[in-house]
């Protein structure tokens, strides 16, 4: 088996070594009552090529984004991706190495994870970040659980446009009781109406910017009264690019910000690897869960840097911990920062206008269109539209229209 | 002042190489057209630094290398798992069919995409003997969380949330304690014996009515197999509670025995560890959760169903299906790249070849048992599992102490083996081979080892100030915590 080294000659002679003549008898520990060497009703090992080949049907039973005109967002966004980015990760220091806990051989991923959090505190607006969390749903999460901890307070508001699936996945993750936390999805953003829901009970309030309609909005109002009643706000970021012509987050008031960062550098892959990024503001950098790398100098006073920080998270603090989490999505965040670096602050805030004039465009023609109703008065680079029949039936009938021909041109 | 040395080049941050008019990407030209964004609109700096192609490669590739990696070396690091990572399932997991394909594409389009779930659930079912198995949990640590969610929302429908007890060994990973406190049940700590397994007396004694379950890691974080563990199994049921599995170390009886048969009633398996996903320097993980039938009913949404050869994404909790489901763990259907790569695994492996990749797992830890003996400290007596756990004995007098052995270990080119880990075990070494770790590489590995501790007599100020041939020296983690400099600026730095 291509995988395993070694040969029977020498297992042979390490039995021999520790003793034994059957490999069985390593197991004796295992209980009588469950037997070992089991049948299992599954096919022995495959060649390289079979495997491929099975793998290879599977995937073409999918359209795939690039076969087709594509328009799904809603959280998961398909980018041009440079051909560098997947180049690098697959770079055997990077994908084959462990969580850096041996800061003189792991200076490589702790250099990339302290640039990053760099960037994540520059586009959100924020002073600082962690080394990032699975995805945008699980980060807006624990920044809940964060502002929860901070303020010690237990109701949560969340913004009615705020995606109807990171609102289960809260009520899931946070609530103990379903009291504690006020949704009503809708598409009707009113900060008024928002303000009248705060007082000095709530813990936070998140808001998702641009929301999952698609439209963009001021929030310096809402944070301004939040803060006034001791209220945190949380806002989310599904679409990363928007912040290339947006006003960050943290300009507009906000005290932690959850992102889905899957738009820089990672493809979609049905949902998951994606990337979450959250940031905060320094004073609640103790209250920040997950991976945080720091600065520092070795014996000699040469900087590098340091996994830190550790004494809020669950292999040291246990019970005590800020949250369970361990992991990071440490090769998604290395995607996204070169990605970012690639692109530098010139070709984000041009990815983010092309972005949104191709918005635009697709926009105006669909507002003649009879039958269809654009809803947005502001949008980044999606928006919503009432079509004349049933939706998804509607995207149905599309997506069987998949075998038009593209005219290639050069 | 160049600090290079030799093919360890110094590299600079980011933000001092790159420039902020400088980019490595072509972009179509935009046609300036009027924003439709809204008051929210900003063209200010933001400061990012852009570099160009070459620049980024260059940044990057000198990054890499001071990386060490299972590609360049033995990675022993114990409840790690740190095996080859098959590249056919990076290439798998890049086929467009999988890689393009949206979370919320029309069903008809992305059959293949819930096949392939269906594929690996099935299989992780056979492996595991149980009966249900949830895909979406992003870790291990959100597997272990689904799972003991998935043991509240029983705890609920039998109306007996006042079992608030669970009950987790004193060898368990952190994430365990972790898990359970962030769901509200109350923490009790058992303890284990000194054979390295979980005192039964101990466990027996600790439940009351208040007893929900508990949190057991088999094999153990000793690497042993916890022997009675079918005798807790029955006992925790007897007494109205639950068994949660923490899988981190199935890759010792994968194809070898079926953890269902052990009483079990969740367990979550990670991927990255007994299926080959690569660790990333950190993640991505998956963790997907088997259940036994008694918890089947309570698994989180979504449920991929195959009704025939047509597959469909049962989401809606109105559905009978998930009519007492916990919920929703994250945003989609979880991590679909790994599930990949982890089929890509199974499929080449097949049973026989999993069947021997426990069985290689379990020879190699103990090949180095028996080889090591001595010169180390085996904390436990007898045959251990997928990797071998050793105190701090051997270093008694010698002014050395674990963390100055693991810093030798780099100079020798070896990352060291988990440290401090299990918390049972004085200065623990916990060493874990692997599969797919050759006899000549750990016969080198033993003589490198046993070359150390013969050094101790000799020259034990040497681990003092290990490691040398590291692109840096040891760093002072105090500091780091407790002025924290946590991003580049421009301006002085001023601590938090």
């Amino acid at each position: 088996m291509r995988y395993l080294p070694l040969t029977n000659d020498d297992r042979k002679n390490m039995k021999k070594i520790i003793g034994i003549n059957d490999i069985n008898e390593m197991f004796t520990n295992v209980p009588k009552e469950v037997s070992l060497d089991p049948k299992f009703n599954l096919p022995n090992h495959k060649t390289e090529m079979e495997v491929g080949k099975i793998l290879s049907e599977i995937a073409n039973k999918n359209i795939n984004s690039n076969q087709v005109p594509f328009f799904l967002g809603a959280g998961a966004y398909k980018h041009h991706i440079p051909a560098t980015v997947d180049h690098i990760i697959q770079r055997s220091e990077f994908l084959t190495s462990y969580t850096p806990y041996q800061p003189e051989i792991s200076q490589g991923t702790l250099q990339y994870l302290f640039e990053f959090q760099t960037q994540v505190s520059l586009i959100t607006g924020m002073d600082v970040s962690n080394a990032s969390m699975y995805d945008g749903s699980t980060s807006t999460a624990e920044a809940v659980s964060m502002a929860k901890r901070i303020t010690k307070r237990n109701k949560v508001v969340l913004s009615p446009t705020l995606h109807p699936q990171y609102a289960e996945v809260i009520n899931t993750l946070i609530s103990s009781n379903e009291d504690e936390i006020d949704y009503e999805f809708s598409e009707n953003f009113e900060v008024e109406k928002l303000i009248s829901k705060i007082d000095d009970s709530v813990s936070c309030i998140v808001v998702q910017n641009p929301d999952f309609f698609g439209s963009c909005h001021s929030l310096e109002q809402l944070a301004e009264y939040a803060h006034s009643k001791g209220t945190l706000l949380i806002v989310v970021v599904n679409e990363i690019i928007s912040l290339g012509m947006m006003k960050s987050p943290g300009e507009m008031g906000a005290d932690i910000v959850a992102c889905e960062g899957q738009s820089l550098g990672n493809p979609l892959n049905f949902g998951g690897p994606y990337i979450g990024l959250m940031s905060t503001k320094d004073k609640y950098v103790r209250q920040l869960p997950g991976r945080i790398v720091g600065e520092t100098i070795d014996m000699n006073g040469e900087k590098g840097f340091v996994l830190t920080l550790a004494t809020r998270e669950q292999h040291i603090r246990r019970e005590k911990a800020t949250s369970n989490i361990c992991t990071n999505s440490g090769l998604c965040s290395l995607a996204f920062t070169i990605h970012l670096s690639l692109l530098g602050e010139m070709g984000f805030k041009k990815l983010s206008k092309l972005n949104h004039e191709a918005a635009i465009k697709l926009y105006n023609k669909l507002k003649n269109l009879e039958g269809f109703e654009v809803k947005n008065n502001s949008f980044f680079n999606e928006f919503t539209v009432k079509v004349p029949i049933n939706a998804s039936v509607f995207v149905e009938k599309m997506a069987e229209k998949r075998n038009f021909s593209r005219s290639s041109s050069i | 002042m160049n600090k290079n040395k030799g093919l360890d080049h110094d590299e600079q941050l980011l933000f001092e190489v790159g420039d902020i008019n400088k980019t490595g990407v072509d972009l179509d030209d935009i046609d300036n057209l009027d924003q439709m964004i809204g008051d929210s609109f900003s063209e200010n700096e933001i400061g990012l630094a852009g570099l160009s192609e070459p620049e980024t490669i260059r940044h990057y590739v000198r990054l890499s290398r001071k990386n060490y990696s299972i590609d360049a070396g033995l990675y022993p690091l114990g409840s790690c798992t740190m095996k080859h990572n098959p590249r056919l399932n990076e290439k798998m997991a890049r086929l467009e069919g999988f890689s393009d394909i949206h979370p919320l594409q029309p069903i008809s389009t992305c059959q293949g995409a819930l096949e392939l779930i269906d594929l690996i659930s099935s299989w992780l079912k056979e492996l595991t003997g149980m009966a249900a198995v949830t895909m979406t949990p992003k870790a291990g640590a959100q597997g272990e969380l689904c799972g003991m969610m998935a043991i509240k929302q029983a705890l609920l429908d039998r109306n007996e949330l006042n079992r608030k007890v669970v009950l987790v060994p004193d060898s368990a990973h952190g994430t365990n304690p972790a898990t359970a406190a962030f769901l509200g049940f109350e923490v009790k700590t058992i303890k284990s014996n000194d054979k390295g397994l979980i005192d039964f007396s101990d466990f027996k004694d600790n439940i009351d009515e208040n007893f929900a379950g508990v949190m057991i890691t088999n094999p153990n974080t000793c690497g042993l197999f916890e022997t009675d563990i079918v005798k807790i199994s029955e006992l925790t049921h007897k007494s109205g509670g639950y068994l949660y599995c923490d899988g981190a170390n199935f890759n010792a009886v994968v194809g070898k025995l079926k953890p269902g048969d052990l009483g079990i009633d969740a367990m979550h398996i990670n991927l990255h560890k007994t299926f080959s996903t690569p660790h990333g320097g950190g993640g991505p993980g998956s963790g997907p959760v088997v259940f036994s039938d008694r918890l089947e009913k309570f698994c989180p949404t979504p449920l991929v169903k195959n009704i025939k050869g047509d597959f469909i994404l049962v989401e809606d909790s109105s559905e009978k299906d998930l009519a007492k489901s916990f919920g929703r763990l994250n945003v989609f259907h979880g991590q679909m790249g790994m599930f990949v790569r982890a089929m890509s695994y199974m499929l080449s492996h097949g049973a026989d070849g999993l069947k021997q990749v426990s069985e290689d797992a379990v020879l190699n830890a103990n090949y180095l048992r028996a080889s090591l003996s001595s010169h180390l400290t085996p904390a436990f007596d007898g045959f251990c599992m997928h990797e071998i756990l050793f105190s701090d004995d051997f270093l008694k007098d010698t002014g050395v102490e674990t963390l100055d052995f693991a810093k030798a270990m780099i100079d020798e080119g070896y990352h060291p083996m988990t440290i401090y880990f299990p918390l049972v075990i004085h200065g623990a070494l916990l060493v874990e081979p692997t599969e797919t770790e050759s006899k000549q590489s750990l016969d080198h590995f033993i003589n490198t080892l046993c070359d150390l501790v013969e050094r101790l007599k000799k020259d034990s100020d040497s681990f003092k100030a290990a490691p040398v041939f590291t692109p840096i020296r040891r760093l002072d983690e105090t500091q780091a915590a407790r002025k924290p400099v946590l991003r580049w600026k421009e301006e002085p730095l001023i601590a938090v």
